[in-house]
C-alpha cells in the first residue's frame, strides 16, 4: 500500500522509481541470461528474475551511506543499490571498466562508493559482514544501518545463529532481510530447515515482518517501519519476503528436481504495474519508460564491449598492498 | 636500553595505536573486562571503554566475520583469536572474504584488520590448544603473516600492522608472553615484510621466527664455542618474507638451517628451502635442512611435548649435518 501522510504526487513519483527500478534489474538479468546462454558471460550467475521487488523496496529505505552485504545472487541488490549500470555489465563481460576490475565478476559485484560491500560466493557470509559494517555504523554514530540479505537456504547456516545472537546482544542497527524463495539451491528449503523465522526471530528478541517479496510496496513499507526502528537504536530487525525463484539456481541449471506443478510467484512487475494503473499510469507510459530502460541497458552493454578487457598484470598490485618501508 | 616482557610490549602496542587512532577497536572473547586469556589486553577497558573494547560471545566465525565488515566500513579492528587452533572457526573470513577483498572488489578498498592469535607449544595444552598453523594462511594471497620473537619487535611489527591497510595474521607465542627482554628507550615501529639479522655469521645461514629465534640463537652461541660462525636471521613477516636477506646471507655462507616450531611438512621451511633452492642453487655447500615438528598432533604429556618441540641440540645437529660435520 502507498504510505500514509505522503502526498499522493510523491506517492506516484515513488511508485514510478519503483517501477523503473524493478525493470531495470529485470531487464539486465534478461539480457544476462541471453548473453551468458550465447557464451560472452563467463563464469556462473545466478539470476533474481522474480525476487527483484525485495532489493527494491528494501533499497527505497536506504541512503547511499547505508551498507549492504548481499549473495550469490545478488544483481538485484547491487543495482538497486546504485551501482552504476555500465560498470555492472562491464564486470559480467569481464572488463577492465568493471566494477571490480573483472576479478570478481557476478558472484562478486561491489561498489563501495554506494555501500555495496559485495556479493558473496558463500551461503550465509555476508551475515557476518553486514553485522561487522552495523558495528562500524553505530561506533562512528553515524546514523547509517547495515543490511544483510540472505536466502532461506542461509538459514541453515551457523552463521545466522552468531550474528543473530551479537546483534541482539550488541543491539547493532541491522536488519536482515530473508529472501525466502522456497529452494534452498537444489533442495527444498522446507526439506532443510527445522524452524521458521517467526519463532527464531522471537527467541533472540529481534523484530520480526513479514511481507509478500513480490509485491514492492509492501516490501518497501514493511523495511521503512524496520529500518526507522533499527535506526533509532532499538536493535537488529528480521524481515522475511516470500518470492519465488523463477530460473534455476544457477544459468544453466536443467532444474530436473523442481516440481511440474510448482506455483510461481506473482511477477513483481505486474504488482507493480498495477498499482501504477490504479494512479491511471497507463500502459503508453509504462512503454515508454521501457524503451528508455532498454536503451539504458544496450548503452551499457555496447560500452562494456567496446572496454578493453581484464588485465593480467594490475591484478598483483591488488593482492597487498607492499609497505614503503 | 630496557627490560619489557613479550605480553607487555603486545599491551604496549594495542594502547599506543588505539591512542593515536580513535578507529582502532580490539575485540573477541573475555578481553575486557577478563582482560584476556592471558592478560594481553588488561587494562584496556578502563582506558578506552566498552565500545572501542569489545567483549564477544564465544562466536568466532562471526566475530571474525564482523571484523571484516567493520574494516569495510571505516574501522581498524584488532581481533583476538584465543588459542590459534581456534582459527579454524575464522576460516571464511579470512580465507574468503578478507584476503580476497583488495582483489577481488578491483582495488575499490581492502580489509585493515588484525587477527592476533597465540600459537605454539611448550605448556601441556594438548593438541588443539598448542598448534602453529602460521603455514595455512601464509599460503593465500591476501593475508600477511607476521611472527614476532621478543618485545621489541612484537611492538614494532603490531604497530605496522595495526596500520597496515591489508588483513594481518600477528602471531604470538604463548610461551613468551611472560618472557623479558630488552627494548629501546622510546619503542619503533618496524615495518612489515622486513627480516632481521640477529647475528653475524658466515659459515651457515639460520633462518627463523617467533619463539624459535631464541632456539637458533642459543645454537649458534654453541657452534661459535666450536669455531662455526653462524649468521641467525629472523624473519619477522613470514608472508611477504624478506628473500633478499635470506638470498644475500646464503650467497654468503653456502648453508642454510631453517627452523620453526610448526610441522615441518609443508610448511613455512618447506617454501623457504624451495626458493632457494631455485634462487640460491649456485651459492648452496650443502643440504637445507629443516628443524621443525614432525609430522604429528602436538601430543599432551609433558615428555612427549619436549621431544616433539624443536630444540637447542636439534639445531645444532641440522648446522653440523649441512656442514657434513655428523
Amino acid at each position: 500500500m502507498p504510505r500514509q501522510g505522503a502526498n499522493a504526487g510523491d506517492q506516484l513519483a515513488q511508485l514510478l522509481r519503483h517501477y523503473e527500478q524493478l525493470l531495470t534489474v529485470r531487464r539486465c538479468e534478461e539480457r544476462l541470461q541471453r548473453l551468458f546462454a550465447e557464451g560472452e558471460v563467463p563464469g556462473f550467475i545466478h539470476l533474481s528474475i522474480g525476487q527483484e521487488a525485495i532489493s527494491v523496496g528494501v533499497m527505497s529505505a536506504l541512503s547511499d551511506s547505508d551498507t549492504i552485504a548481499s549473495t550469490h545472487r545478488g544483481h538485484g541488490h547491487a543495482l538497486a543499490k546504485g551501482m552504476p549500470l555500465e560498470g555492472f555489465f562491464a564486470e559480467l563481460l569481464a572488463r577492465d571498466s568493471g566494477v571490480c576490475r573483472g576479478r570478481g565478476g557476478s558472484m562478486h559485484v561491489a561498489d563501495m562508493s554506494v555501500g555495496m560491500l559485495g556479493a558473496n560466493g558463500i551461503v550465509g557470509a555476508g551475515l557476518s559482514i553486514a553485522t561487522g559494517s552495523a558495528l562500524a555504523h553505530k561506533l562512528k554514530r553515524s546514523g547509517n544501518i547495515a543490511v544483510s540479505f540472505f536466502g532461506d537456504g542461509a538459514l541453515a547456516e551457523g552463521l545466522l545463529h552468531e550474528c543473530g545472537n551479537v546483534a541482539a546482544l550488541m543491539k547493532l542497527p541491522i536488519l536482515l532481510v530473508c529472501e525466502a524463495n522456497g529452494w534452498s539451491e537444489f533442495s527444498p528449503a522446507d526439506r532443510q530447515i527445522a524452524f521458521n523465522l517467526a519463532d527464531w526471530s522471537k527467541a533472540y528478541g529481534i523484530e520480526y515482518r513479514k511481507a509478500d517479496g513480490n509485491d514492492v510496496l509492501a516490501v518497501a513499507e514493511a523495511a521503512e517501519v524496520l529500518i526507522h526502528a533499527v535506526r533509532d537504536g532499538e536493535g537488529p530487525a528480521l524481515l522475511e519476503c516470500t518470492t519465488s525463484r523463477w530460473r534455476g539456481h544457477f544459468e544453466g541449471d536443467a532444474q530436473k528436481y523442481r516440481p511440474q506443478d510448482e506455483v510461481q510467484g506473482r511477477d513483481p512487475l505486474e504488482v507493480a504495474a498495477a498499482y501504477l494503473a490504479r494512479e491511471g499510469v497507463g500502459e503508453q507510459h509504462l512503454s515508454q519508460i521501457s524503451a528508455r530502460i532498454d536503451a539504458e541497458v544496450e548503452a551499457a552493454i555496447a560500452a562494456a564491449r567496446a572496454a578493453p578487457p581484464a588485465n593480467y598484470e594490475s591484478g598483483f598490485a591488488d593482492v597487498y598492498t607492499l609497505s614503503a618501508g | 636500553m630496557a627490560d619489557l616482557r613479550y605480553g607487555a610490549a603486545i599491551s604496549q602496542a594495542l594502547t599506543d595505536a588505539m591512542a593515536e587512532d580513535p578507529s582502532v577497536i580490539v575485540m573477541g572473547e573475555d578481553i575486557g573486562g577478563a582482560g584476556g586469556s592471558f592478560g594481553i589486553t588488561r587494562g584496556l577497558l578502563d582506558k578506552f571503554g566498552p565500545e572501542r573494547v569489545i567483549d564477544t560471545p564465544i562466536s568466532e566465525a562471526a566475530i571474525a566475520g564482523m571484523a571484516v565488515g567493520a574494516a569495510m566500513s571505516g574501522l581498524k579492528p584488532v581481533l583476538e583469536i584465543m588459542f590459534m587452533d581456534f582459527v579454524t572457526l575464522t576460516m571464511d573470513a579470512l580465507v574468503n572474504q578478507a584476503a580476497k577483498a583488495r582483489f577481488m572488489f578491483g582495488g575499490q578498498g581492502s580489509v585493515p584488520m588484525v587477527l592476533r592469535t597465540p600459537h605454539g607449544g611448550g605448556l601441556s595444552a594438548g593438541p588443539q590448544h598448542s598448534q602453529c598453523l602460521e603455514a595455512w594462511f601464509a599460503h593465500v594471497p591476501g593475508l600477511k603473516v607476521v611472527c614476532p620473537s621478543g618485545p621489541a619487535n612484537a611492538y614494532g611489527l603490531l604497530r605496522s600492522a595495526i596500520a597496515d591497510p591489508d588483513p594481518v595474521v600477528f602471531i604470538e607465542h604463548k610461551g613468551l608472553y611472560a618472557k623479558k627482554g630488552p627494548v629501546p628507550d622510546v619503542l619503533t615501529v618496524i615495518p612489515l615484510g622486513q627480516a632481521a639479522t640477529l647475528r653475524q655469521g658466515d659459515r651457515v645461514t639460520v633462518v627463523s621466527y617467533g619463539a624459535a629465534v631464541a632456539l637458533a640463537l642459543a645454537a649458534a652461541g654453541q657452534m661459535a664455542d666450536e669455531g662455526v660462525s653462524v649468521e641467525v636471521i629472523d624473519l619477522q613477516t613470514i608472508q611477504p618474507w624478506d628473500e633478499t636477506v635470506v638470498l644475500a646471507s646464503l650467497a654468503k655462507t653456502g648453508h642454510l638451517v631453517i627452523v620453526h616450531e610448526a610441522v615441518e611438512a609443508f610448511g613455512v621451511g618447506a617454501e623457504i628451502t624451495a626458493r632457494m633452492a631455485d634462487i640460491g642453487f649456485a651459492h648452496l655447500s650443502g643440504p637445507i635442512i629443516r628443524v621443525g615438528a614432525p609430522f604429528m598432533p602436538v601430543p599432551f604429556a609433558a615428555e612427549l611435548e619436549a621431544r616433539y618441540r624443536p630444540s637447542v641440540e636439534r639445531v645444532v645437529t641440522a648446522i653440523r649435518k649441512t656442514l657434513g660435520k655428523e
